[in-house]
């Protein structure tokens, strides 16, 4: 059945984040909602970062991979509520780590970094927790890029946000 | 119809993301490491995205058939918003980082305030996503206070200038005026009074593991940004920023 919600959940797990090509956008929380309204079919989104250069490339594939049966689909941009990676659920944080990216860990509130304070980010390879912050800002903006001190391999890690 | 009070609040909200995000991106291609280059151009691109949802906000409040564009674009120096802090020439790497810190941890107060205290929820829903953001911004810039105040000589002393430099841009952030007010009274912003307090907490913690001194916060101060009377520093940026906009109208790619 083409013209169910969960037909349509279902196709939208083809679409990847470009930034992290193993992992589908369903995975990654950015779908909110799928709704028909007639004939018309609305997928709702939450983009996770506001500057994310990869939010209009997902919208047009997002279009792209429902043309075949929904020609006038459209895409549309919640903000509220804000993505978080508490959205991540644990087998797309599973994947995270089996290609070597560190998932985000504990809890998005926390507000110790105002004084200096840091989290421990355990290395994706090795598991030592004897990791050091190279830069927070790594090959997007949701990664910090880290190298680990037990095994000297360099790593990503995906903020808690 | 948004009351104007509402909407140049929001456009404030804007304007300093704006010019913060043009500031920022000039550091492309330039950064003394490339981490730090790759760093700061990631921090405009927050910037710019959160400027991209409050103009958005503003100009469908404004409801005249505008759009985000025609408010970045469009408009002169005078009608900018934005705190003197941010417009000022980006200066060395130690510079903007103390910018960075000093614009960066206000910024996280009100964004943090407009996320779960503020009466508009269109707003709330934007700032929720920034401050999340921010939070990274404020992380980044503190490690370099500390670590270019508490490094080599000449980092001291050139942090400690730019220090000394920008603190007089510190008092328009917290000196409410009638729009600041407005926003309060209405439950749309914070208390600037008590942000000013958490705010000091937070920059003499950072500011005395760098090894710096606390300036003194009864100095002459700087101000008139919010006001739209502005250093003719932001004159130079927007003619930058607006003019392939300006040259080429409504132009796509």
């Amino acid at each position: 059945m083409v013209n169910s919600e969960a037909a349509i959940w279902k196709r939208l797990e083809t679409v990847v984040d470009p930034e992290l090509p193993f992992l589908n956008v369903v995975e990654m929380g950015m779908v909110r909602e799928v709704e028909f309204t007639g004939d018309d079919l609305v997928v709702r989104i939450t983009p996770t970062y506001s500057g994310c250069p990869a939010t209009d490339v997902i919208m047009n594939d997002i279009r792209s991979v429902l043309r075949a049966t929904h020609p006038h689909a459209r895409v549309e941009i919640v903000q509220h509520p804000a993505w978080t990676t508490d959205w991540i659920g644990p087998e797309a944080r599973a994947k995270m780590a089996a290609n070597g990216i560190a998932p985000p860990e504990g809890s998005s509130n926390d507000k110790s970094f105002l004084l200096g304070k840091k989290s421990v980010v355990p290395c994706p390879r090795c598991g030592s927790l004897d990791t050091q912050l190279v830069s927070a800002f790594g090959s997007t903006a949701c990664k910090a890029h880290y190298t680990c001190k037990a095994c000297l391999e360099p790593f990503d890690h995906f903020k808690c946000f | 119809m948004a009351n104007s009070a509402h909407l140049n609040y929001v456009l404030r909200l804007a304007d300093d993301a704006v010019i913060q995000g043009q500031r920022l991106s000039e550091w492309c291609g330039h950064g003394p490491i490339l981490e730090e280059d790759i760093a700061l151009t990631n921090l405009a691109l927050d910037c710019i995205g959160q400027a991209r949802a409050l103009y958005a906000l503003a100009a469908e409040r404004a409801g005249a058939g505008q759009t985000e564009d025609d408010f970045a674009y469009f408009r002169d120096e005078e009608a900018f918003r934005n705190h003197l802090m941010v417009e000022l020439p980006k200066g060395d790497f130690g510079f903007t980082l103390m910018r960075q810190f000093l614009f960066g941890a206000f910024n996280w107060l009100r964004m943090e305030h407009l996320s779960g205290q503020t009466q508009d929820p269109e707003l709330a829903a934007i700032a929720t996503k920034a401050v999340k953001e921010l939070r990274y911004h404020v992380e980044h810039a503190r490690d370099w206070v500390v670590r270019l105040g508490d490094g080599t000589e000449e980092s001291h002393r050139r942090v400690a200038e730019s220090l000394a430099a920008l603190w007089p841009y510190t008092g328009e952030l917290f000196a409410p005026d009638s729009i600041d007010e407005w926003a309060l009274q209405a439950g749309i912003g914070p208390d600037l009074n008590a942000l000013h307090s958490r705010w000091t907490a937070i920059v003499e913690a950072a500011l005395t593991e760098a090894t710096l001194d606390l300036p003194s916060s009864t100095g002459w101060m700087q101000s008139g940004g919010k006001a739209g009377r502005h250093s003719e520093h932001l004159g130079y940026l927007l003619a930058e920023m607006q003019s392939l906009a300006r040259k080429h109208p409504g132009v796509t790619w």
